[in-house]
This record gives structure tokens, sequence and C-alpha cells, in this order.
């Protein structure tokens, strides 16, 4: 088990600035995800602490001590790479024990080990078959075997679910959760998707174009979103967003926080609207509705309701709504703007 | 109705027809008047006067000294051409698989003997290993190495034959064997790094396996061409001294005007061993051979 801390890292490529004295503490033991938009650095980092891209300033730190000169062999991580990088010329057997015979690892307990392994990833009806006649899901299982049998004190996961069909891809997130508990190890997984991120991670590292928006557990970044990126990241769809008056100054709602109905009520903030579009998901439907004002809200309701071209009235109950001050950052509700804003809206609401 | 079902059957064949047509002028045709000619003592002035001699040119050829002594020197000559070019190429490939401009003009500067004609090259090096005004002599001489006779040895001759078609060999090898190179993933030698392998355990269990194909293509294509080796003996030599360089392509066009019989019967020979030894290779090789 180990700790990772990036302390002051820069990373430049071809004289492009990537990351810039990036601060980062990863806990010991804990699921971290790290999410953001592609090409925002998230593979960057990841490649850091395995060493096989090291930063160009800056120092890494694995519990505590400084790897910079450590050999990514020597550093006690494994990988699975987001192409899965299994060696094609090996059977599944050797690919996993590659990594056990270059560190000398007796044969009888490699042996063991790897059987062990595949029997906790199913792989052991295809050890002595060639990787090419394997599917892409058995290919995914290699690439974590490979990982797993190391015994690694960090494990370092690049989007490995995203080459899979959604189906395996919820059964294989769920193995990994549970792989983390019987483990108990430190596990970094990069993804892009924002749900992979919400149901697997213990912390959320949330990135936007190398730097940290904002490093909270999922149910904090949900309900209390750093600033305006991070508040339209995470949720399906994201929250609304309207500006607030003239000094680029916003509010913003959840979709599902959103009461819908054809009579005004008693909300602090109220809109009317119309529906525009209207998409049936089964067990929700989610409305785009244009208020008078011209402005158009995502709306998630439970019932199916409405229809299209139908006037509906908007309505979101004051703890259910959000506040960003011209700099995009959240304004909490202790601050003393929170309440100017909040009677700013409500103007805004009636007039 | 029927006329286009006979066509649509047809079809295929009229197609191929040209290939077809073209392979069997200029491949098959000239396969088969070869061997056709092995069984005659040909007369080249009057071919009414040619007998026809069954087995008799084989039975020569498998008697005479000097065809063992042409395929002795085509062995020699193949081994070390073979094995020489294919580990230079496989060295300087590996060197210059980095990416840089520096590399990129050492790669063009390497490929430039493929486009230059072997007969230029084997004069210009006949020039260079005179033994008493060569510049390769008066270099041995600079650094203190004692000089040596070069092609006017029967000891050296085929060595230097050697080096010529390795010189001249190296260039498009390293380039086939650099793109083999640079086809193979990087994430494949990330993971290795962090399967903590050791720079010769990656080259051994992952570059050499993945470049396989190449490898084994080049052996064969190698293998072949060498034994029909001709132009650098002819510029070069002309299978001396002492029957020293006679390769096997070289002994056959010495009877060109004497006994066409015997030569014909002596290429159906060389046939014979080149296709005996490619499927050698492939009985051999082909298992250890890595497709994708
Ligand atoms: N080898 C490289 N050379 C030059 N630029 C690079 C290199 N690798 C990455 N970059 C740049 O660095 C930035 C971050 O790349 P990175 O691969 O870390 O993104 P990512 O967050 O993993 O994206 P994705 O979700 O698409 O995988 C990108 O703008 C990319 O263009
Ligand atoms: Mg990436």
């Amino acid at each position: 088990m180990a700790s990772i801390e990036f302390v002051k890292v820069s990373k430049w490529f071809d004289r492009q600035p990537v990351i810039q004295n990036l601060d980062l503490t990863i806990e010991d033991g804990k699921f971290t995800v790290l999410v953001g938009p592609s090409g925002c650095g998230k593979t960057t980092l990841l490649r850091m602490i395995a060493g096989i891209d090291p930063q160009t300033s800056g120092s890494v730190l694995i519990n505590g001590q400084d790897v910079t000169r450590i050999a990514p062999g020597k550093r006690g991580v494994a990988m699975v790479f987001q192409n899965y990088a299994i060696y094609p010329t090996m059977s599944v057997r050797e690919n996993i024990e590659f990594g056990l015979v270059n560190n000398k690892v007796p044969k009888a307990e490699r042996t063991r080990l790897v059987e062990t392994i595949g029997e906790t990833v199913g792989l052991n009806d295809y050890l002595d078959r060639r990787p090419s006649t394997l599917s892409g899901g058995q290919r995914q299982r290699v690439a974590l075997a490979r990982a797993m049998v190391k015994n690694p004190l960090v494990f370092l996961m690049d989007e490995p679910l995203s080459n899979l069909d959604a189906k395996l891809r919820v059964q294989m997130r769920i193995e990994l959760i549970e792989l983390h508990k019987k483990l108990g190890t430190t596990f970094v997984y990069v993804t892009h998707d924002q749900v992979e991120a919400m149901s697997m991670a213990d912390t959320i590292v949330l990135m936007n174009q190398g730097v940290i928006q904002q490093e909270a557990p999922p149910e904090v970044v949900y309900r209390k979103p750093s600033n305006r990126f991070a508040a339209q990241f995470i949720g399906v769809p994201p929250m609304n967003i309207a500006p607030l008056g003239n000094d680029n100054t916003t509010f913003g709602f959840r979709p599902e926080s959103v009461v819908v109905g054809t009579e005004p009520g008693s909300f602090h903030y109220t809109a009317k609207g119309e529906i525009i579009t209207r998409e049936m998901l089964g067990a929700e439907t989610i409305y785009q509705v244009k208020t008078t004002e011209g402005q158009a809200f995502m709306v998630k309701c439970l019932e199916d309701e409405f229809h299209v071209d139908q006037e509906v009235y908007l309505g979101v109950p004051a703890d259910k709504l959000f506040f960003f001050g011209a700099d995009e950052k959240r304004v909490e509700e202790q601050d003393a703007r929170y309440r100017e804003f909040m009677e700013r809206l409500r103007g805004l609401a009636h007039g | 109705m029927d006329k286009k079902r006979i066509w649509e059957g047809l079809r295929p064949y009229v197609l191929i027809a040209p290939a077809m047509a073209g392979i069997m002028l200029f491949v098959m045709y000239p396969v088969g008047y070869l061997i056709y000619l092995s069984l005659f003592k040909y007369n080249l002035m009057n071919k009414d006067k040619s007998k026809f001699v069954g087995w008799d040119n084989f039975t020569q050829i498998l008697g005479r000294g000097d065809f063992y002594r042409a395929l002795w020197n085509t062995t020699i000559y193949t081994a070390g051409v073979v094995v020489l070019t294919m580990l230079l190429s496989l060295l300087i490939a590996v060197w210059l698989n980095k990416k840089s401009r520096f590399n990129s003009v050492v790669q063009a500067g390497i490929f430039t003997p493929h486009v230059v004609s072997i007969v230029s090259i084997s004069l210009v090096w006949l020039w260079l290993m005179e033994p008493n005004q060569g510049l390769l002599n008066y270099v041995f001489k600079l650094v203190g190495l004692p000089s040596s006779a070069w092609l006017q040895s029967s000891k050296t001759a085929l060595i230097s034959i050697i080096i010529v078609s390795v010189w001249q060999a190296i260039g498009y090898y390293t380039l086939i064997i650099v793109a083999a190179l640079q086809s193979i993933s990087p994430s494949i030698y990330e993971a290795a790094a962090l399967d903590n392998a050791s720079k010769f355990k990656v080259f051994y269990k992952i570059t050499l396996p993945m470049i396989s194909p190449q490898l084994f293509f080049i052996l064969i294509i190698m293998t072949i061409g060498s034994f029909k080796v001709f132009d650098t003996v002819q510029v070069m030599t002309g299978g001396g001294p002492n029957n020293a360089t006679t390769t096997l392509v070289y002994y056959i066009y010495g009877f060109r005007t004497t006994n066409i019989g015997y030569s014909a019967a002596t290429g159906v020979v060389l046939m014979a061993i080149i296709g005996l030894l490619t499927f050698i290779y492939f009985r051999l090789l082909s298992k250890k051979v890595h497709y994708q």
C-alpha cells in the first residue's frame, strides 16, 4: 500500500505545457478516480506515476519517497493500459508471469500465483492461448491479471473499460470495486466517463486543461461542485446554468431538482416555458423547456405527463439553487454574496 | 438466359487470362524448356544434331569436382552474406529506430547503395581493393594492419566478394527492419518496463518475435538471391583466382556456348537446391515465426 504525492509537477510536450505546478495527494488504500474531458492530462498524470513518461519538473513521491530516479519496474506500481498492451507473442500464461520471471520469482511459486489469479479473473481455461484468439473482454482480463499478479503497491488503470460493451462494462465495474475491497491497495483509475467516476470512486479528482478543478468524494462533487465546470461535468444531463446579471455571475440548478407543473407553484425560482423536446428513457423522461426569457433548460421527471409544445411552469426550491460568481467559482451559502444573489434571482423570476 | 450463365462461369477465367498468359510465357515455358534442354546433348550450330541423353548430364554433374567446388563456394558465399547482412542490418536498424534528424540522414545514406547498379559498385570496389594502389590497403597500412591481396589471392577473394555484396544489401534490409520495428506499439515496451524487464530480455522476448516475419522473409529472399549470385563475380574476379570464386550461376554461364545441355542441367540442380532449402526453412522455422 502506498500514498502518492505530486509536488509542483509540470509536464511539457514539445515546448507546450500540459500540466503546470500541479499539487495532488492520493491517499493510501483509496479508490481515486481521475476524470476530465479528453486531452486534459489524465493519462499524462498516470504515466508520471508509473515513470514511463517522467515529469519535466517537480517531483512525484510514492510513500513519501521521491521516485524520480527509480525505474518504472522498481516503483511497485502496476498499470492496466487503455489498449491493454498485451504482449502478442506470448501466451496468456507467459503474459501474466512475465513480470514475475523478471523479478526472479521461483517457478513453483509463479505457477501457483498465475493459477490463483487466473481463477480470480476467470481465465484458467485460456492460459495457453495466444492473445490474438481472445475476445476484447478476455484480453482486458489478461491485462488486469498481469497487473494483479505482481501484488503492486499501486494499481494504475487507464480507461480499462472503454473498449467493452455496455453490459460487460457494468459487470467489470462491479468486479473492480470488489477487487479493490479485497486487495485494499491504492487504485488510481482514469476515465472520462462521469458515471464510472461517480459509481467507483472514493475520491474524484476532476481535471480540466491540466488543472485540478475539484478533489472530493463523489457526493460532494455532486452536491457542492466547486465551480461551474465541475457543476456541468458531473450529472446527466448537466446542470442548467443561466446568467444572473450582466456581470458574468450565474445561477444553476440540476435537471432532477426541477418541479414541473401546469400551474405556477410557490418556489424560490419559477419560470414559464414551453416544452421543445421530450426524451422518454423508460424510468425517467427528459424534457427540454424554453422559457419566455429565451433560456433553454433540461428537466428530468420521473413521470411522463407532458407533451411537446405544452406550456409548463418550472419551479426550483431555494436549497436546490447554485450560484457562481464572476470568477465561475461557486458561492457558498455562508458567503455574504449568497443572500444578494438569492434576492437578485427572485427579482429575475418575477420581473 | 443460358448465355448469361455461361458468361458468369467464364468471367473469372477471362479476367485472369492475360496474367496467366504472361506467367505461362515467361515463367512456365522457360522452366519447362530448361528441364527439356537438360536432357539433351544440345548442338547450338545444328539443332538436328542434338541428341537425347536422358540423365547423362545429371550423372556427369554429380561426378565432377568443379561442380562441387562451385557448390561449396556458393554455400560459403550465401552463408556469409545472409548471416552478415542480417546481423548488421538488425544492429543498424535497432540503432536507427530512434527518430531523429540525424538518423533519417543516415537511413537515406545507407540506402543509397541499393539504387546504384551492382556493376558500378563492383567496379568501385575493384579499385578500392587493388592491392598496391587501392584505398583499403592504404588505410590498413596507415593504421598498422597487414595489407591483404583481396581479390587476387584465392584465400581472400571469396570473402572480398562477400564484403561487397553485404555492403550493397545492408541498406535495403535495414530499411525493412526499421519499418518492422516502428510498427511495434510503444505501449508494449512501456508494459515491459513496468514488468521490470532488462534491455536484453525485451529484445529477445519482445522485439525479435515481433519482427520475426520480416526476418524470415529476409532470410528466404536473401538465401535465394545469394545462391544465384553472378554479376559481382563476373565483374570482379571472373570466377578466379583458381576457381576460388566460381559460384553456381557463374559455373552455368561458363558452359553457355560449349555445352548448353549441361548448363541447363546445372540450372535444374540449382533450382532444386533452392527449392529444398526454402522447404527446410519453412519446416524448421515457420513455427517460430509470429504472425499477428
Ligand atoms: N507524446 C505527446 N506529445 C505531445 N503532446 C502530447 C503527448 N502526449 C500527450 N500530449 C498532449 O497532452 C495533453 C494531455 O494528454 P493526455 O493523453 O494526458 O490526455 P487524457 O486526459 O488522457 O485524454 P483522453 O481522455 O483522450 O485519453 C493533450 O493535449 C495531448 O495532446
Ligand atoms: Mg488518456
